[in-house]
């Protein structure tokens, strides 16, 4: 293999958009949010099998306390977030719109620590993984993919380079660039631990240039000496949206691409957002799995936004009272980032792990203007970092051509949302776009339904 | 549940400021100084000329998408721009009911017809110029010059040739650079053209690929030629045609190596006409031949999407 460098200055990537960065909350210290009166934690806050309640209506539970869990390899186990009891087990509505269990516990203010909580031991890597598993640690970045896969590497690819990605490129949210500033010990710490179980020689700490107080701070840390083979360095990269897109990160920190369809690792990276580093630090030191988190609140509608560390499972309700609640009447309430994140059908919805912003929004910015016809200006194209052509995917979307959606490379689409927010004529670009992969992957599903029925 | 009525919408929830309308107007800004120009250089009749097509065109569009039950697209400006280009593309003295002709081909036969903006595949002010040049061949190329110019021709209204059709050495690069000399209103002042290309520029309207490329092409096919390059590129519609014409986003291609191709292709057929055909321009044929080829181009130079791997011979879908 080839001698690891550090790059001086980023690789050039391509397209994005210069979104406004809107951080309004990046110099305000992060609030701690008193215990709620009732949280709800549904039984799926990852991507993967959904888990099984451990506890039934009534039981007494504790913080920290396993309350449901799976056995499939692609999950994570959820905890009690307050101690108390068991109210409920209901269904309700994800922010995706689908109907799923939800545990409800009703807290007693006590926040008792369950016996269970205790520093787990690890001496090598499988303890490693056991543990990250048992912390319920999802990716903190918005995915929420199970972290404990993420690490488990499988054995036919070399990982060579880690990332760990405080791009945090969307505008408003700011959560990721106060953990940087909070608690770069943790940071710096997570990293170690990870880079030595796994053999990693090469960190690259990815941040925004727009996040100079971040930048220096993690920076002094790197450099007290905690890193004497001197492997992990930031690297200040452009402030464009998606730099902190995995595949456009792991392009401007080493150069590579991940292959079309394949995973970070492909092109020897492990990428890991800087909130679940530093969480694996403090979870092998206290024991403590992932029952809060932080997360910004913000948009126009929002009285004073700030960063809050809430219990997870908190209403989202009750999380905007406690900042001062709305300043006028919300018309849009976002979970995750203006460009990427989910809009809400109405504020009685649940803190969910991989939940790292909740934005509201009043009329004037909450109304979108009515698309009007292409002009082929190209915008789109020139913005798409994928290098794609989003006008050409959106008429193959519009007339559900399969042959035309994969000879563009339709699948390849991260639905960073760029096209649509740089065209002039307002057009649903990766809306429309979206419904195209679902359409290819429905395909997908039938020719396999169809080949299996065939054997039969 | 909350009264409070929420929208739900896919992301991403921002956009840009960016519109239509701002970009048409911005191509309307960039026009200014050529429109001005053509004012005070042939005076008078050509600010009619550019208010009748400029008219015509809104009009011509409002009562195209009124007759066709579509929801009306004046506001976004762009028929004016269409009406301004195609007044540009005219000599001062035509009759002003050809233009309003000109303005009706442009808008509803080559616009309209086809679906309105961004459906049509060639250029509307280009094609309404060709049809008058071939419906009209003496009024559209009855060129004037403007009085004291070194062209002989002192008195206004008096006929004369282009640059390009003119005697070698008639014109000085400053007669071109400024206007004086003969030709369609708003070809004749190379400065006004090039600050509008430069406005569009640094606008981001347009990638100066295209009128890069273009007038490279142009130059060097000069060179080829044995023709002076500098004049070739001055002189006639070639400014106007690259900066203006060929970079209308409708009828060019949206791909980086699309717009090399493209503008090259342009370049290299306004050279070949204006060298072997017994018209003295070639500027509009040219653009309009390569409009009709955008959609083959743009197939050819699909960009190369991040992690694109080409499949190993034999390897299953």
């Amino acid at each position: 293999m080839d001698q690891l460098s550090f790059p001086k200055k980023p690789y050039p990537t391509r397209g994005g958009v210069h979104a406004p960065h809107n951080k309004h909350t990046a110099h305000k210290e992060t609030l701690v949010m008193p215990v709620p009166k009732m949280v709800a934690l549904p039984m799926n806050q990852h991507i993967g099998a959904p888990c099984v309640p451990l506890v039934k209506v009534g039981d007494t539970v504790d913080v920290g306390q396993c309350i449901a869990r799976s056995d499939a390899f692609v999950s994570a186990p959820i905890h009690a977030s307050v101690s108390g009891t068991v109210k409920k087990i209901d269904k309700i509505t994800m922010p995706d719109g689908n109907r799923l269990d939800a545990i409800f516990i009703e807290s007693d203010g006590e926040q008792r620590v369950s016996p269970d909580v205790k520093p787990p031991e690890v001496e090598s890597l499988s303890e490693l993984l056991t543990a990250v598993r048992e912390s319920g640690l999802v990716g903190l970045g918005g995915a929420g993919f199970p972290t404990a896969v993420k690490l488990n590497i499988p054995a036919d690819k070399t990982v060579d380079t880690m990332i760990v990605n405080v791009a945090e490129c969307e505008p408003y949210i700011t959560s990721d660039h106060r953990e940087a500033l909070e608690n770069g010990w943790d940071i710096i710490s997570g990293i170690i631990t990870v880079k030595e179980f796994l053999g990693i020689h090469r960190v690259i700490v990815g941040i925004e240039n727009n996040k100079p107080d971040a930048i220096k701070a993690l920076r002094d840390i790197v450099d007290n000496s905690l890193d004497p083979e001197d492997e992990i360095r930031v690297l200040p990269l452009k402030a464009t949206y998606p730099q902190g897109a995995e595949k456009i990160l792991i392009k401007a920190c080493t150069g590579r691409e991940v292959p079309m369809g394949g995973l970070p690792s492909d092109a020897g990276c492990l990428v890991m957002n800087v909130g679940s580093i530093a969480f694996i630090a403090r979870y092998l030191k206290t024991g403590m799995p992932l029952v809060s988190r932080r997360l910004t609140v913000d948009g126009s509608a929002i009285k004073e936004p700030a960063n809050v560390i809430v219990p997870i499972g908190t209403p989202i309700k009750d999380v905007i009272e406690f900042v001062g609640g709305y300043k006028e009447e919300p018309k849009k309430i976002l979970m995750g980032g203006p460009m990427m994140g989910i809009a809400l059908p109405c504020d009685e919805l649940y803190v969910l792990k991989q939940n790292n912003a909740i934005l509201a929004f009043g009329e004037k910015e909450a109304k979108l203007a009515e698309p009007s016809a292409c002009i082929r200006c190209g915008k789109c194209v020139t913005s798409c970092p994928m290098r794609l052509l989003p006008l050409e995917l959106c008429n193959a979307s519009e007339r559900r051509d399969e042959e035309a959606l994969n000879r563009l490379n339709a699948m390849n689409c991260m639905e960073c949302g760029c096209c649509s927010f740089t065209c002039p004529a307002k057009r649903h670009l990766v809306q429309t776009i979206r419904l195209g992969k679902a359409f290819l992957n429905q395909k997908k599903r039938e020719q396999i339904a169809q080949s299996k029925g065939g054997k039969k | 549940m909350m009264e409070n009525k929420l929208y739900v919408s896919s992301s991403p929830h921002i956009r840009s400021n960016n519109s239509t309308r701002r970009i048409m107007l911005d191509v309307i800004i960039a026009l200014a100084p050529t429109s001005v120009a053509a004012c005070v250089i042939f005076g008078f009749r050509a600010a009619v000329l550019i208010a009748v097509c400029v008219a015509t065109c809104v009009l011509l569009e409002f009562l195209a998408r009124k007759v066709m039950k579509r929801e009306s697209t004046v506001g976004d400006l762009s028929a004016v721009v269409t009406g301004l280009l195609l007044a540009l593309n005219l000599p001062v003295d035509i009759n002003p009911l050809i233009a309003m002709f000109g303005c009706l081909i442009a808008i509803v036969v080559v616009k309209q017809m086809f679906g309105g903006i961004g459906m049509n595949f060639v250029n509307p002010a280009l094609a309404a110029r060709i049809v008058l040049l071939v419906s009209f061949p003496s009024a559209m190329m009855h060129w004037v010059t403007v009085k004291g110019a070194p062209a002989k021709a002192v008195i206004d209204a008096t006929t004369s040739a282009t640059p390009l059709a003119a005697e070698k050495g008639t014109y000085s690069y400053v007669d071109l650079l400024i206007g004086r000399c003969g030709g369609s209103i708003g070809e004749v002042c190379a400065i006004a053209l090039i600050i509008g290309g430069i406005y569009l520029v640094i606008r981001r309207v347009i990638s100066p690929i295209i009128p890069c490329v273009y007038l490279a092409t142009a130059g060097v096919m000069s060179l080829i030629f044995g023709l002076n390059p500098v004049f070739q590129v001055l002189a006639g519609g070639m400014l106007l045609g690259a900066i203006f014409m060929a970079t209308d986003y409708t009828t060019s291609p949206v791909t980086n190596w699309g717009k090399v191709i493209y503008a090259a292709g342009c370049g290299l057929l306004t050279m070949l006409l204006r060298t072997y055909s017994n018209m003295p321009e070639g500027v509009s044929f040219s653009i309009l031949l390569m409009n009709i080829l955008v959609p083959l181009i743009e197939r050819m130079t699909a960009p190369r999407t991040l992690g694109f791997v080409k499949k190993a011979k034999g390897e299953k879908k």
